[in-house]
């Protein structure tokens, strides 16, 4: 089953979660939150939440600990960077693929 | 009703029938006249559209676009330097799939300046997803436009609607000028499937991944190769659907015929001129001496240059002993788009018939170089004898 009969015949998004495609795809890299630095999650109480502000894909969410949606994360590092006890860090997704591989 | 005027004016007169919403152009010669036009029809409320002067070709077709995306009629007109300046919204025209109607006043393109005529600037542009229409004089020009938006809106992708500058644009030639009635009867509002809404926000043509996906209500969505196969799948079809449009036009304004191409003297003919524009009614001529010289040879004009007619052409030039295409372009380091195009078309519809006509490319006027007709005719003359040479024959080099 294609694409033939969708309803437009142009690139044609609406406003909502995945309209402009699995971005997580494109990540080098991926956060990784340590929840025993992250404010909210050692105080255990609604408080910093900066990454889930400054997110620019909207994908980290204002919760206890915050979760990171790596469907569309797209690995910009600006969460990792801004994060006041440096809580999130940028590891290379390569780390990931070989951990699936040896499982596999 | 009946009138003397130039082919600017008869285009012109062409766009205030559509009922075009929006107009927006960058003066450029050959073309100025037909957006001043405009803009007096505008000035005066004699049209009731915006008209909107922008500082640049690429800003023009850029609020076309948008003009066009809101659900609005629109026009532009350029030539030369200017088309190739809004080159990159040309192909975002077509991407998008905005029937917006353009006319290309043909004009020689720099270096060096040049403002003549020949057909360089709306050739270069073949591959952008346009279709084009050539016009050999002014009646077809003002049918053209009338045409052009009906078939523009019927497939969803914008049209070319090029003449020869100064040639047709700025001479004087009888023409008939249609009743708004029958337009009307003719060409219905535009009502696009979707047109921008801030009740329905929605992001158009940003950036489009290589692979499918699923929108947000969860449907299957086109990659970007998608959009682009449908864009060629639909202007093939559109061949189709011209010829649709060219049956509707015969049968309220009494004119027309084949919306393809427009033969002169063809049916027993063994040597057939081809070519567009203005040039095949000059080579009619030719073909008329030729005539009385006892040489059987026809003018074939080609009216569609994209989508290309190949199989309408592959079966008006089988069996003809040689095919001579005249050409104001070429596609520097091999020879005319056009004579390659129509190579491609007799062998992919002729080969191993016995059927192929030997195949003759001639460059004139390139850069307003007068084009005699005693040369055309003493060309044709040379090549019917069989004297076909490997590289393009350039009439009246002096070099």
């Amino acid at each position: 089953m294609g694409t033939r009969n969708y309803r437009r015949k142009t690139s044609h998004s609406e406003p909502g979660p995945g309209d402009g495609g699995r971005t997580g795809s494109w990540r080098v890299e991926r956060p990784v939150l340590n929840t025993s630095l992250c404010i909210p999650c050692k105080r255990k109480a609604e408080a910093c939440f900066i990454c889930w502000l400054l997110c620019p894909d909207v994908v980290i969410s204002r919760t206890i600990p915050p979760t990171i949606d790596l469907e569309y994360c797209k690995g910009c590092g600006i969460c990792a960077e801004e994060c006041p006890t440096k809580a999130i860090t940028m590891v290379d997704e390569s780390a990931f693929s070989e951990e699936n591989e040896g499982k596999e | 009703m009946h009138i003397i005027e130039n082919g600017n004016v008869a285009a012109a007169l062409g766009v205030m029938l559509c009922r075009v919403n929006v107009i927006a152009a960058y003066p450029i010669t050959p073309q100025t006249p037909l957006t001043e036009k405009l803009s007096e029809y505008v000035e005066s409320g004699e049209m009731k559209a915006e008209y909107i002067p922008v500082e640049s070709e690429h800003s023009a077709l850029a609020v076309c676009i948008a003009a066009s995306s809101a659900g609005g009629r629109s026009f532009t007109a350029t030539s030369a330097n200017g088309l190739l300046y809004m080159h990159e919204q040309v192909q975002w025209a077509a991407g998008a799939r905005l029937p917006i109607v353009m006319c290309v006043v043909n004009r020689a393109v720099g270096a060096p300046w040049n403002v003549w005529n020949d057909q360089q600037d709306s050739i270069s542009q073949r591959d952008t997803g346009w279709i084009q229409i050539y016009c050999a004089d002014h009646q077809q020009i003002i049918d053209s436009i009338i045409k052009a938006y009906w078939l523009a809106e019927k497939v969803s992708i914008p049209i070319m609607v090029c003449y020869d500058g100064y040639i047709l644009s700025h001479t004087y030639m009888p023409f008939d000028v249609p009743d708004q009635k029958k337009v009307d009867d003719f060409l219905p509002p535009f009502n696009p499937d979707y047109a921008l809404n801030p009740h329905e926000p929605a992001n158009l043509n940003t950036v489009t991944l290589p692979d499918v996906r699923l929108d947000v209500r969860g449907e299957l969505a086109h990659g970007y190769m998608e959009i682009r196969y449908l864009l060629h799948e639909e202007m093939r079809k559109s061949l189709t659907v011209a010829a649709e449009a060219e049956k509707r036009f015969v049968d309220i304004f009494g004119r027309g015929g084949d919306p393809y191409i427009e033969p002169y003297l063809c049916d027993d003919a063994e040597y057939v001129a081809v070519g567009l524009g203005s040039l095949t009614y000059q080579l009619r001529v030719c073909v008329d001496t030729l005539r009385k010289e006892g040489i059987k040879a026809g003018v074939m004009g080609i009216r569609f240059y994209r989508p290309f007619p190949d199989i309408a052409l592959a079966n008006a030039l089988k069996g003809k002993k040689g095919v001579i295409v005249f050409e104001k372009a070429l596609s520097y380091g091999y020879e005319g788009a056009l004579v390659s195009d129509l190579k491609s078309a007799l062998y992919e519809h002729l080969a191993g018939t016995g059927t192929l006509p030997v195949v003759q490319n001639i460059i004139a006027g390139i850069g307003g170089r007068k084009i005699r007709t005693e040369d055309l005719t003493q060309n044709l003359r040379t090549a019917i004898k069989g004297q076909v040479t490997y590289e393009p024959v350039w009439i009246g080099l002096e070099i």
